[in-house]
């Protein structure tokens, strides 16, 4: 399938810093994300990686998974967040329990994607990200929750 | 070992191979399990603690694990040892994920913990207070086996 990509020819692509323990779950989303028309700006096997190369790389966009070593993702969102609470981070993990939805909202990710992932369904979400990066609203738990 | 605990594995790992190995997951045998767990092809363990505690084995024969590869890894020729450990590990970090969801969503709370490649031949028990379930299930080449030895903390939520 081709996509639309995310920006025209004459605006510089989006950057991505994609975080999962996987080796082949981070090469399959790079693969979704050039097919995007993105760029992959850094990638991160655990929570602790994924800080530094935030600070490193200043993504436009971080891709992070729940369940890996050393520290999750949603621990690793709280730290991102606070030390930059303009990141844009979106969820990607198998494990989509409204729980660690919730808990990922309420540390500052926007968006959640569940494994595994449709390239379709993925697209749309980070063009709604991006479209309400642009906008002051968010996501909220409390839509999540309804 | 209550089937409800059981249906959500049952469920998932269907769904996942349909989406992902664009084929059907057929369930052929059910069996209970004592002993070791004996390796059959590519496996990956993943452990769960909380209202429900654990580990669930799953392991492609030669035969699917090698269709998982080349199927998921879009690579002409066969795909690596190490590439085919990575989706297999992959393929049950889903699974497990998605039936983990399912069960949170009726009430169980637990942490899954990262999934590791399963090397060595003989595999551990199911612990002493932990019946040991082991789902054969047939794809269009090779078979699949989840060996789920899991038992609740707490008292069944379900219903």
């Amino acid at each position: 399938m081709e996509f639309k990509p995310l920006t025209s020819a004459d605006q510089p692509k989006i950057r991505f810093l994609v975080v999962d323990d996987s080796v082949f779950a981070r090469k399959n989303i790079c693969k979704m994300v050039e097919a995007f028309g993105g760029e992959i700006a850094g990638e991160a096997g655990d929570g602790i990686a994924a800080i530094s190369k935030y600070k490193d790389t200043r993504p436009d966009i971080v891709l992070m998974d729940i369940t890996m070593p050393k520290m999750e993702g949603i621990e690793a969102v709280e730290h991102i967040v606070r030390d930059h609470p303009e990141a844009c981070i979106v969820m990607v993990s198998s494990v989509g329990y409204q729980d660690n939805i919730l808990s990922a909202l309420q540390k500052g990710a926007r968006h959640f994607v569940q494994k595994p992932v449709k390239p379709e369904a993925f697209y749309e979400i980070i063009r709604y990200v991006l479209s309400e990066n642009s906008e002051p609203s968010r996501t909220t738990p409390a839509e999540v929750q309804s | 070992m209550n089937m409800e605990l059981i249906q959500p594995f049952i469920n998932s790992l269907d769904a996942v191979i349909s989406e992902t190995m664009r084929c059907s997951a057929r369930i052929a045998d059910v069996t209970m399990e004592e002993g070791s767990y004996q390796r059959t092809g590519v496996a990956a363990l993943v452990t769960l603690s909380g209202d429900i505690e654990g580990r669930i084995i799953l392991d492609m024969d030669a035969a699917a694990a090698g269709q998982a590869a080349s199927d998921l890894s879009e690579i002409a020729g066969a795909p690596s040892e190490e590439t085919t450990r990575e989706i297999v590990c992959e393929l049950t970090n889903m699974v497990i994920g998605n039936s983990v969801t399912q069960l949170n969503d009726r009430g169980f709370k637990f942490r899954v913990h990262p999934p590791e490649i399963f090397l060595i031949d003989v595999g551990p028990r199911g612990t002493l207070d932990s019946e040991t379930v082991l789902l054969r299930f047939e794809l269009p080449k090779g078979a699949v086996y989840l060996n789920i030895a899991v038992h609740e903390n707490s008292p069944a939520l379900v219903g």
